[in-house]
């Protein structure tokens, strides 16, 4: 598999945890002071990045066949569930962009660390940073390529938190759950690729066989979105009159 | 030990919700599937289609059932 396809998947899986914390860090710095939600969101980030560097560094002993079967199963079960969640926000709220999340102004101190702003930011930053972790340390391994998946995720904060300093309505609008359907495909298939390779069976046009699975999950949520947007418009069929009565 | 058992138990439920989710049925399904996947092919049946298929439906049985 080549690294340009572990760059993507990663970059964009990412994006999608990203663009939530970006938002989250902007928002609590905007209105407590930008200080304390530096030392926050870099306390995070500093505890994401010794996560990837420890279980990268302990799972690089498992012998490949075993690590795909087990990185890729639960990369296809974590697929799944961005899938499902993607194709029922889509369903209910098309291409919309997340909205601003808000933190309260009240008792921000004149001076010294304001822990609010800490606590919030290193929250919004380590819990959204663990789904990218686990993306960074189950592709990059599969793949033989961690520094690859490292550098991706790390291309993704940078362009994002970058797009979100300097343009803050730009990050909210991005559609974050088309895009988390588009990384569950990617996650889903890949983890169905690793999967089933590692059972040492072989794929029908090997590495190429990715591009027909992503196709595949593609075209199923697309039929589920529609799907479920048509049962959401379909109109309650009429009781007849008097049916009412004694219920 | 009660102190320790309780973090265990949180961090399992953790990891729990944050790989399996809200429906288990989805992550039983896929560990049915490539357990049946592998016999297949031990017995000489190509089956790698069987995962990607077990798992399009997995996931549209729990829309269904999670509405």
């Amino acid at each position: 598999m080549s690294h340009s396809s572990v760059f993507v998947v990663t970059f964009l899986g990412a994006a999608v945890e990203v663009i939530e914390m970006v938002v989250i860090v902007v928002g609590v710095g905007s209105v407590r002071g930008w200080r304390s939600t530096w030392f926050g969101a870099a306390a995070g980030l500093g505890v994401l990045a010794v996560l990837v560097l420890a279980f990268g560094t302990a799972l690089r002993a498992v012998p490949i066949g075993v690590l795909r079967v087990v990185v890729g199963s639960l990369l296809l079960v974590f697929g799944l569930q961005w899938l499902r969640k993607g194709i029922r926000r889509v369903s209910v709220n098309g291409l919309r962009g997340m909205g601003e999340r808000s933190a309260s102004a009240e008792g921000v101190p004149a001076s010294g660390v304001d822990w609010t702003a800490f606590v919030l930011s290193f929250k919004g930053v380590l819990l959204e940073g663990l789904e990218v972790a686990f993306i960074v340390v189950s592709v990059g391994l599969a793949a033989r390529a961690l520094v690859t998946a490292a550098v991706g995720a790390a291309a993704a904060f940078v362009a994002l938190a970058g797009a979100g300093l300097l343009a803050r309505g730009l990050v909210q609008r991005i559609p974050r759950s088309a895009l988390q359907l588009a990384v569950g495909t990617l996650l889903s298939s890949f983890g169905t690729f690793w999967a089933v390779q590692g059972l040492g069976i072989g794929w029908p046009g090997e590495d190429g066989a990715i591009l027909g699975l992503v196709g595949w999950y593609l075209l199923a949520a697309a039929c589920y979105v529609w799907l479920l947007r048509h049962r959401a418009h379909r109109p309650a069929v009429q009781e007849p009159a008097g049916q009412e009565v004694g219920r | 030990m009660s102190v320790i058992l309780r973090w265990l138990t949180g961090f399992g439920r953790f990891w729990y919700g944050f790989v399996v989710g809200d429906d288990w049925t989805v992550a039983a399904t896929v560990a049915v599937a490539l357990a049946a996947t592998w016999l297949l092919h031990t017995t000489g049946v190509a089956a790698w289609w069987l995962p990607p298929v077990a798992a399009v439906l997995a996931v549209g049985v729990s829309l269904r059932r999670t509405r």
